[in-house]
């Protein structure tokens, strides 16, 4: 780890003047990932602006029933936040199986969004990696690759995204909202992305991983009312029972009236370099009659895009299941 | 335009354990690191320093906290609870004696993150948080009750490579029962500790 | 039940019971304070922090190394490599074998594997010597690398003395009425002690001294004399405390540059390995490919027993993974072939690791077992009590105590194993399929010449001193225990210390044979001790010290069959439709002698058991072949069991004795994870009709099998 300067800030228009467009400054939220790439050499910058303190720790309803939730909001805050749970309660399910105990508190809902991802292969600086170091290639395509992205990816990167709870906020339209230093003689400007657009397409720039401008500070995210969201699950399952990464994960949400499905919601995690809205799915699912056939075409329209390497394929199955079994669980409930 | 170059050092004051500490540091210096290197506060444990093993656990503002992954000038104003600090004089907490008393522990070296970790289950708990393996998270649901399973859920942020965790969920049950007996009523002997006997 | 007929020699007419008697660790408020001080944690003035350097590519050689700009680095003191460091030698016997290359440490410029040290970064703080050994422009030239394990593969061959054999395996299994031949596979396997390898290194008034953690400190006093070429008596190492060990904490090369440094600086030097680092030079247990045939009589009678197990070394020292050894003692058979057999590549040298042999071995042996029962329609306990020997199957020596029958009938007991459903995948509960598995387990009891002494201190209490290691086995405390017994007196009275090279030879923590190799040799003394004090009025101010070796006592012992045996039931919980499982409930019942401490034990060996649980579903340590390298060398990467993956687990013992031991002790320390891995991939195999012969049984390797089964004609799937 580089030596490197640091600066607390307790109010945002500071926060965007102070990391400014330096290429070499990074915000420090609650430092889980960072201070770990730190470590590991990935991340070297020269500056940490310390926003850990900024007044962006609220949530709060919005008319209608959504809620506005600050970027700073820890995720053990998140995920025990009462109208969080009675809302959109995958959401908190899937905060709540991310990591431990000890960094749900200290992660941050901000920073959730800009977490990196957790391929060996990125993580360790003495290997190729095309999103560490461009150009320098991607090993996992024909290495070690058994928990690569179905979706979206390309030769140039085969990772996955590893957030839980970015699963469940794209099943619900989460929007996130920034704001920047580049307003009329650099004051704050504010703006806002919705988590589709949030997350560049791999391409060949695997190394541009969100479509915010340079130095925009994460304000927080705006979940609008969704009533589907009421009956919500969010399922990982991993390589252990907990404190593990995804293999692959859902959040789905179910709403059937007559036995017909009138909304339903269907993110996957684990799947893409983005928490992957099933949105193919979604299309087959709505309108139609709620059963288990009806759930399996579902996945099998989303699963029809995949693309799998030597050692990836279970997931297909695996997502398959997970799309029956979950939205099954959802319809029993429903009907109780 | 950038702006000025910052130092890269500062001199900060810690509060550990009721205590005052004030001393420079490198900022790349994690609150684990200045414990450890700087203060002779040896209790926390560096385990992978990675934010991968939970023996580094302590107590930032009354919350369990990995401190390998919290940089030690980030800390600053902070309260901090080491495991130095759980012990009242020469009493242990009933956590510490559960943990000793049920042999919670083989080598050790996860025990005070072990230890700090379950003071934070027990507040977090209070408070009514579910977890992963909680059926039902919505409010209406109620706080679910400490079984053996959310025992495990929650303290699997704390590796042990001793394989003590069965002891260390005892402990941590038998902590919860004495710290407060009261309250736990008819909840805390729920089908699940029925359905774990063995034989 | 934990109580244990009476030892050959009578114990001390006062004895004040304690051996036998549960007690919480005599360090135990140390350790829940963290008063506790492990080997990175005593304070030494003007302390200088070193940073391994290792190398990233997997063969070839140093081409250089840019040491200027490290120096110029803040607070770097200096840069120690082959350029510059000290010659040390490596041709020497050490207590434990020759010596490995491997301490050759910066000696040469040529890199035999990924990891291999290529200098050390010494500076004033830690993060200075990080920052400047991660900035180390260190070049190579590269040479094409071979790191890929498989079957059979190309240039494996059988050491010297690694094939047993009696009568003709061929011959028999033509004769059987059934034949199993089965492939099973385990993968790398990491140590993981919670506590990271580190020492410090200074010398004082003429002598080196070593604050470490390891798991015998005369062992690493006398490898670091005869490295160094140093007498004995100038070395003193000490390991008070121990984070955590499993095979890993011998010597290695961090203490080598340690010392190198401290050497060179004349100052006191640290070097504390990070999580990576351990990962990369502290060793590990290799895979294994292994191949069991099996013939047997339509009554369950074997005929044939043939086990070859392949496993994988480095270049420079063969070091032997000895799976084959398993059933060498376990299972009669007419005919009985045992291989163990190794590939040369280049990757870093495997070691000791919990179970060396038995824990791989028990693997394929015991799941072989299981399809053979699944073949005959014989119960599975019924088929390994119809093949329980009566003497050594291969050896025809006596056994020194075993009482394996009544294992399988206290737990078969206890786990309600009587009217199982033997039919696979007839139980379900919600998405679980549910299953049942039974497996044998067994490992040496053995026993090594220890020096120990005992003084009658004035004040009445006594102090045991031995070069003992506790690495959270609870040796100290069950020491203590049998100190007491012997002297006559109280726990309380006895002050037991460890871990210092200066209380002279003694075994290391391994092998199961620490608490009954130092436990003679504290007996013995104890002996002695009261037989001199007897003769005394008072005891004077210095007190009355006796000090015995039993390297005479240990090798009179006759020549037996000595182990520790047991059964294990696991019962295991599996989704096929997303490829978890869990295991719902553990249960081992064992024959491993007298029980000097029941708590301790019984964490022990429901540690080793945990640690069954990790090698049947989590652990296994991916390289990649491109770099020869690991990927994800991390607790992210590399998993073990997390506190949900633990169910209740039960561990129980008969209390039956070795009978030539003073105590009769025979030895818990790796037991419990023999066996196992088996036990719950039995268990599998009866939730889910589908054998899994590779570990570990992950989600993919469910959700690919059930896919498999799915079709037809397709029941079974192996990797190898």
């Amino acid at each position: 780890m580089r030596e490197f300067g640091y600066q607390k800030v307790l109010d945002v228009p500071d926060a965007v003047a102070a990391l400014g467009a330096d290429p070499d400054a990074r915000f420090l939220g609650g430092g889980t990932n960072l201070v770990d790439l730190m470590k590991s050499g990935v991340e070297r910058p020269a500056r940490l602006v310390d926003v850990r303190d900024l007044p962006l720790d609220r949530i709060e309803p919005t008319p209608g029933g959504g809620l506005r939730i600050g970027a700073t909001v820890t995720n053990s805050d998140l995920a025990a936040h009462p109208d969080v749970r009675r809302r959109y309660p995958a959401l908190a399910q899937a905060v709540l199986a991310g990591a431990s105990g000890q960094l749900r508190n200290m992660a941050t809902v901000g920073g959730n969004l800009l977490q990196r991802t957790r391929c060996g292969y990125f993580t360790d600086v003495t290997k190729a990696c095309n999103k560490r170091n461009p150009g320098s290639g991607c090993p996992a395509v024909e290495g070690e690759h058994r928990n690569a992205a179905l979706f979206g990816a390309s030769r140039h990167c085969v990772a996955v995204h590893p957030s839980d709870m970015g699963v469940a906020l794209a099943a619900f339209d989460a929007v996130v909202h920034y704001e920047t230093a580049d307003g009329p003689g650099g004051t704050p400007r504010e703006g806002e992305l919705a988590l589709d657009a949030f997350y560049l397409p791999v391409g060949d720039t695997p190394h541009l991983e969100t479509a915010l401008p340079p130095g925009a500070l994460i304000t927080g995210v705006t979940l609008p009312p969704a009533p589907v969201a009421a009956h919500s699950r969010y399922r990982k399952v991993r390589e252990r029972a907990s404190y593990a990464f995804a293999i692959g994960s859902l959040t789905a949400a179910l709403d059937v009236e007559d036995g017909i499905v009138r909304d339903a919601r269907l993110a996957f995690g684990a799947v893409a370099s983005r928490p992957w809205r099933a949105r193919a799915a979604e299309r087959a699912l709505i309108g139609g009659p709620a059963d288990g056939d009806a759930y399996a075409a579902a996945a099998d329209a989303e699963l029809a895009a995949a693309e799998t390497l030597r050692d990836n394929a279970y997931k297909v199955p695996l997502m398959r299941n997970l799309v029956v079994a979950q939205l099954t669980e959802l319809e029993q409930e429903a009907r109780r | 335009m950038a702006p000025a170059p910052l130092s890269t050092h500062s001199a900060i004051t810690l509060h550990i354990n009721g205590e005052k500490y004030t001393l420079p540091v490198d900022h790349r210096t994690t609150l684990l690191d200045a414990l450890r290197e700087r203060l002779d506060l040896t209790g926390t444990k560096k385990g992978c320093d990675q934010g991968q093993c939970g023996a580094c656990t302590v107590l930032v503002d009354g919350r369990r906290t990995v401190s390998c992954l919290q940089l030690a000038v980030a800390a600053e104003g902070r309260e901090i609870t080491t495991v130095e600090g759980v012990a009242e004089g020469d009493e242990l907490h009933p956590v510490q004696q559960a943990f000793l008393d049920l042999d919670g522990f083989q080598c050790g070296y996860c025990t005070p993150g072990q230890i700090c970790s379950a003071l934070g289950v027990l507040e977090e708990h209070a408070a009514g948080w579910p977890s992963a393996v909680t059926d039902d998270v919505r409010p209406e649901a109620g706080p679910p009750p400490l079984t053996p399973e959310e025992i495990r859920e929650r303290m699997s942020g704390n590796l042990c490579r001793c394989g003590a965790y069965v002891s260390i969920v005892r402990a941590v049950a038998a902590a919860a029962e004495s710290a407060d007996a009261a309250a736990q009523d008819s909840h805390s002997h729920d089908s699940h500790d029925t359905k774990e006997q063995v034989a | 039940m934990t109580t244990a007929p009476t030892a050959p020699t009578p114990p001390a007419a006062t004895t004040t019971g304690a051996v036998g008697t549960a007690r919480s660790r005599v360090e135990g408020v140390e350790k829940v304070t963290g008063s506790a001080r492990y080997a990175s944690e005593l304070p030494f003035t003007d302390l200088a922090h070193g940073w391994m350097v290792l190398s990233t590519v997997a063969r070839g050689r140093v081409h250089a190394i840019d040491t200027e700009s490290a120096l110029a680095m803040p607070g770097v003191l200096t840069v120690v490599h082959h350029g510059n460091a000290p010659r040390v030698n490596t041709d020497y016997v050490g207590q434990l074998g020759p010596a490995d290359p491997t301490l050759g440490v910066f000696q040469s410029d040529r890199i035999p594997h990924v990891g291999w040290p290529v200098a050390l970064v010494v500076a004033e703080t830690s993060e200075q010597a990080r920052e400047a050994a991660e900035a180390l422009d260190v070049t190579y030239e590269t040479q094409p690398h071979d790191t890929a394990f498989h079957a059979d593969r190309p240039g494996t061959y059988t050491p010297e003395n690694a094939e047993v054999s009696k009568g003709d395996v061929e011959a028999e299994l033509a004769a059987s009425a059934v034949v199993v031949d089965a492939r099973y596979t385990t993968p790398e396997q990491h140590h993981s002690a919670m506590e990271p390898h580190a020492a410090t290194a200074r010398w004082d008034a003429g002598r080196l001294e070593l604050v470490d953690s390891n798991q015998g400190s005369m062992w690493v006093a006398d490898e670091l004399a005869k490295l160094f070429s140093l007498d004995l008596s100038a070395v003193r190492v000490r390991s008070e405390h121990v984070g955590g060990a499993f095979g890993s904490k011998g010597v290695r090369p961090h203490h080598v540059a340690a010392v190198m440094a401290a050497t060179e600086l004349q100052r006191p030097v640290r070097v504390a390995l990070t999580r990576r680092q351990v990962f990369a030079i502290t060793g590990y247990r290799s895979p294994t490919a292994q191949r069991v045939r099996l013939g047997a009589e339509p009554d369950g009678r074997l005929r044939a027993f043939e086990h070859v197990a392949q496993c994988s070394t480095s270049t420079v020292r063969e070091f032997i993974e000895n799976s084959a050894l398993y059933g060498r003692v376990l299972y009669e058979a007419d005919a009985h072939r045992t291989v163990n057999t190794v590939t040369r590549l280049d990757i870093p040298t495997p070691t000791f690791l919990r179970a060396p042999g038995e824990a791989p071995g028990s693997f394929a042996v015991e799941s072989a077992l299981d399809e053979l029962a699944e073949r005959l329609g014989i119960d599975p306990i019924a088929l390994r009590v119809r093949n329980e020997p009566d003497v050594g199957p291969v050896s025809g020596l006596p056994f020194a105590g075993r009482n394996l029958l009544a294992c399988y009938e206290e737990g078969a007991r206890r786990f309600g194993w009587a009217g199982r459903d033997p039919r696979p995948r007839t139980r379900r509960e919600g998405r679980w399929l549910l299953g049942t598995g039974v497996a044998a387990c067994a490992f040496p009891s053995g026993v090594a010449p220890s020096t120990a002494s005992v003084t009658a201190e004035a004040d009445g209490t006594y102090t045991v001193r031995i070069t003992a290691a506790d690495v959270g086995t609870g040796a100290r405390t069950a020491l203590t225990q049998i100190a007491a017994d012997e002297l006559g007196t109280t726990p309380e009275r006895v002050r037991v210390r460890i871990a210092d090279s200066d209380f002279g030879p003694a075994w290391v923590s391994g092998g199961s044979m620490g608490t009954r190799s130092w436990g003679w040799a504290v007996i013995a003394a104890s002996r002695e001790l009261r037989e001199r004090v007897a003769l005394l009025t008072d005891i004077p101010a210095e007190g009355v010290t006796a000090r015995v070796n039993t390297a005479d006592l240990v090798a009179s012992l006759a020549q037996k069959e000595r182990y520790s045996y047991g059964a294990q039931f696991a019962e295991a919980a599996v989704d096929v439709t997303t490829g978890e499982v869990r295991v719902r409930r553990l249960l081992g019942v064992f024959d491993a002698g007298r029980i000097v401490n029941p708590l301790t034990t019984r964490s022990q060996l429901v540690g080793g058991m945990t640690w069954g649980i990790s090698m049947a579903l989590h652990e296994e340590a991916v390289r990649d072949q491109e770099t020869g390298g690991h990927v994800g060398a991390d607790f992210a990467g590399y998993h073990f069991a997390a506190n949900a993956d633990v169910p209740v687990i039960e561990a129980d013992w008969l209390g039956e004795v070795d009978p030539d031991d003073p105590i009769g002790i025979k030895g818990v320390g790796e037991i419990g994870i023999v066996g196992t891995a088996a036990a719950i991939a039995n268990a599998v195999w009866h939730a889910t009709g589908v054998r899994h012969r590779d570990l570990p049984i992950r989600p993919d390797r469910v959700l690919l099998a059930e896919g498999d089964a799915q079709a037809p004609d397709r029941g079974d799937r192996t990797d190898a």
